[in-house]
This record gives C-alpha cells, structure tokens and sequence, in this order.
C-alpha cells in the first residue's frame, strides 16, 4: 500500500512524484517502457526563464543554448522577433532520466515495465491500480493515483474524466535527429505554410556537433489527407539532403485546454494527461513539470491532514497561474490556424516593417491578429502586455 | 465488425491514436499496439491523425466487392 501511485515517468510524472515524496507521501512511479526518457518523442525545446523557475538546471541537459528565433514564412520571409531571454535544446534521454532520479532521491520508488491496464474500484472512489509487469498480472494499491500517461491519458479516463482530444486539437507529429547538418548552433528555425506544416509548424532545432532535432506537427484535421511523416521527409530530402538520420519517431501532442476536471475522488491528473501542454506553441515540458510541482505539493498535504479536499488547491492554482492564460494561447492557435499561405506572408512582411525594437514575439502576434482587436484586447488582458 | 486494421511493424508505437480515440478502444503497450474489436465503432480518428499511416480503413463497400 502506498500513499501515492504515479503512472509515467516522464517530466511531469517525475516532477509530481518528487514533490509528494519530499513532502512525506511514500510513492511508487509505474513506467510502461524498459527506460525511462526513451524513445524522445518531443522538439526538445524550451525556454531558458521556464526551466530555471521549476528545476535547478543541469548543464548536461542542454544540448544547445539558443540566441535566435527565427519564423519563415510560405513564401520564404524571414522574421527574427526578441525572445526577451534565450532558449535551451536539451538532451532529453538525459533529462528525463535525472528527473526521475530526483525523484527516486527523494524517496519514490520506480518501476520500469510497468503497463497499467486499468483502476481498482472500491465503494467511495479507487483503492489502486491494476497492471501486466513482465506478462504477470498485478495490483498495487494506493490512496491517491496520478495519471500522468501522457498522449493516451486513460487513467483519467477511468475515473471518468473526459481527456479525449478533439483530432483537430491533436497535433500529430513526426521528428527526426539528423547528424551531418550545417546549421548555426544558436538559431531555432520554425516553418509556417500549407505545403510544408497545415495547421502546426515544422521545426530545425540544433544539438551542437552538426546533429538537429527536425519535426513537423500537424493538426488531425490536416492529417486525414497526408501524414505527418510525409511533410517531414519532403523538408529532409529538400533541406538536408546529405543527413544521416539517427532517428525516426512518431508523436502526439494534445494542443487542447487543459482538462475540465484535474483532480476528481482520488485520482489526479499531469502534464500532457491533463493537457497542460501550452496549446499556442506545442511546448509542454516545463508546463507539465509545473502542473507536477504543483499537484505533488498538495497531495502531500491532503495526506498529511488526511483531507482528500485538499487536493483542489492543485486546480485552483493551475487556474490562476496558467490554465486562463491557456484558453487564451488556445484562442489565438485556432485563429492563426485559419490563416491562409498569402495571410501568413502579410504579416512576415508587416512585421518586418516594424521597428526592430517592436519586433518581438508580441510584436508578431499583435501583426497577426491584427484583424482580431478583440483577441489582440484578450491578449493585452491575460498577459498584462502593452 | 471491425473495419479497421493495423498494418504489422510500421508502428512507433507513440499514443496518439489512443489520445483521440473516443471510445478507449486501443490497447498500446511498450511495443505492441491492438484495437479491442468490442469497443471500436470504426470512427476512423485513429486512422485520420496517425504520424505514420499504421491504419487502413476499409470501406464496407469495397470489402464486400473483394468478397464477391
């Protein structure tokens, strides 16, 4: 019996579990893959301010520190808005794993192998989990359980929590890691248009050493006529003709608000389960290691006053500090994703005539939705911008 | 019946069918994937947002013109 079963291991799950064992809770983490961090099924991105505020950040993590940010348009425009700080590229296989370590150092245990097929039920609520571990059947039974299976996000399901993703908020992705790239190690490229990412971006990050993490995501609704997969390898044929390709994967990711119920009975949910990714940029490391922080702090406390109330200062303040700001990334996606090629070449243009001290990420978005002053208004309210 | 099949060893075996299926009719293990027959209404979302193209639908009409 634990106080706390945690199912994934990725940040989020591991954010949570080291929280809630800091705290005093005893918690098991259950992973499905053989590794955790393994396969990287991500861009790897994230900025520098976001990961500092949640983590104390180790330099192994971080493959590349980026200075630039550049969007190309359809047509091939070429804009390099202020990010107001820099970014990092880190190594995931590296990070996901320390993450998990802190967690195991702050008293979790973790079990790889681990595939959870189902809740156990009891009169008020969930007494644990059931899973196969190596083809044997198990029960491992706990007082609160936290789903933080990712993409799939059944465990929520479960407990009856509505987590589906509409396909057109999916993001349907493909990534590859090339090596024997010629890039610049401090400029992350983003590309925009109906030939090359519908509904989404397609990304060049560097890794340092010549190797790139390159990745398109796309909306479902793009999807239903040509996969992911296939943009990708028409942009690598084109662009990077010479690469070796160290790998190839698949992913998804839920560019949706976050989740009508974070928490119900005993059963709370993080990260990409919960759809805490941010649903603007596809970004959802440090926002899923955030909603972790967050929830591993009140379950510890729920226990320790042995309140399960408690737990409903994890939605709360995820309200407040991200989930309204949320919806509104979430309106200003589905208003930008309508945009057509000869649209998103317009605003390159414009914003290119802007001062260059105008031209940062608001900057941008402000060209963009120009014709939208009630989502520019939205914007300037949610994010106190000027 | 399902109408629905997965093509063997194309997938990567990453979740994104299993995020928009309405009907939590897929099974997805470290690496091995399933549709549970009982549970499946061949809404086809799996067919439509995978990265790799693992699903082919088949239409009710044609299969029956293959059967015929």
């Amino acid at each position: 019996m634990y106080d706390v079963i945690v199912v994934g291991a990725g940040p989020a799950g591991s954010t949570c579990a080291r929280y809630a064992a800091m705290g005093g809770a005893s918690v098991l983490v259950l992973e499905k893959d053989r590794d955790v961090g393994m396969p990287v099924r991500c861009g790897e991105a994230v900025s520098n301010r976001s990961l500092e505020k949640i983590v104390d950040v180790d330099p192994r993590w971080i493959a590349a520190t980026i200075k630039r940010f550049r969007l190309i348009s359809p047509a091939g425009h070429v804009v390099e808005p202020d990010l107001g700080g820099y970014g990092y590229v880190l190594e995931r296989r590296i990070f996901d794993y320390d993450l998990a370590r802190l967690a195991v150092e702050a008293g979790a245990e973790i079990h790889t192998k681990s595939y959870v097929d189902g809740l156990l039920p009891e009169e008020h609520g969930w007494a644990g989990v059931t899973l196969s571990w190596k083809g044997e059947r198990r029960e491992v039974r706990g007082r609160i359980i936290v789903g933080a299976d990712g993409v799939e996000s059944r465990v929520g399901r479960w407990a009856g929590i509505d987590t589906t993703t509409h396909i057109r908020d999916m993001e349907t992705c493909a990534q590859m890691t090339l090596s024997n790239v010629d890039l610049a190690d401090d400029v992350c490229e983003f590309y925009f248009g109906n030939d090359t990412a519908p509904m989404g971006y397609l990304w060049v990050f560097p890794k340092g050493n010549g190797v790139a993490n390159v990745g398109v995501g796309i909306s479902g609704m793009a999807s239903k006529k040509k996969a992911a997969i296939r943009y990708l390898q028409e942009f690598v044929d084109r662009r990077f003709p010479g690469a070796g390709v160290l790998t190839t994967v698949a992913g998804g990711v839920p560019c949706a608000v976050t989740v009508d119920s974070l928490v119900k009975g005993n059963v709370v949910l993080v990260g990409d389960a919960a759809h805490q990714v941010n649903p603007m940029s596809g970004g959802g490391i440090t926002s899923g290691m955030i909603g972790g922080k967050m929830a591993g702090e009140s379950i510890a406390k729920a226990l320790r006053a042995n309140d399960l109330s408690l737990l409903e200062e994890y939605p709360r303040q995820w309200e407040k500090e991200i989930g309204a700001k949320h919806r509104t990334y979430h309106r200003m996606k589905s208003a930008v994703y309508k945009f057509p090629d000869e649209t998103l070449d317009d605003i390159a243009v414009s914003v290119l005539k802007l001062k260059p001290e105008k031209r940062t990420i608001w900057g941008v978005f402000k060209t963009a939705l120009r014709h939208q002053p009630s989502l520019v208004w939205e914007m300037v309210k949610t994010f106190g911008l000027g | 019946m399902l109408l629905i099949e997965i093509k063997p060893n194309t997938c990567d075996f990453c979740g994104c069918c299993v995020g928009v299926c309405p009907e939590d009719a897929i099974e997805l293990q470290e690496a091995h994937i399933e549709i549970i027959e009982e549970r499946c209404t061949n809404c086809a979302k799996c067919v439509w947002v995978c990265p790799f193209e693992v699903f082919v639908f088949h239409k009710p009409a044609r299969k029956e013109q293959a059967e015929a």
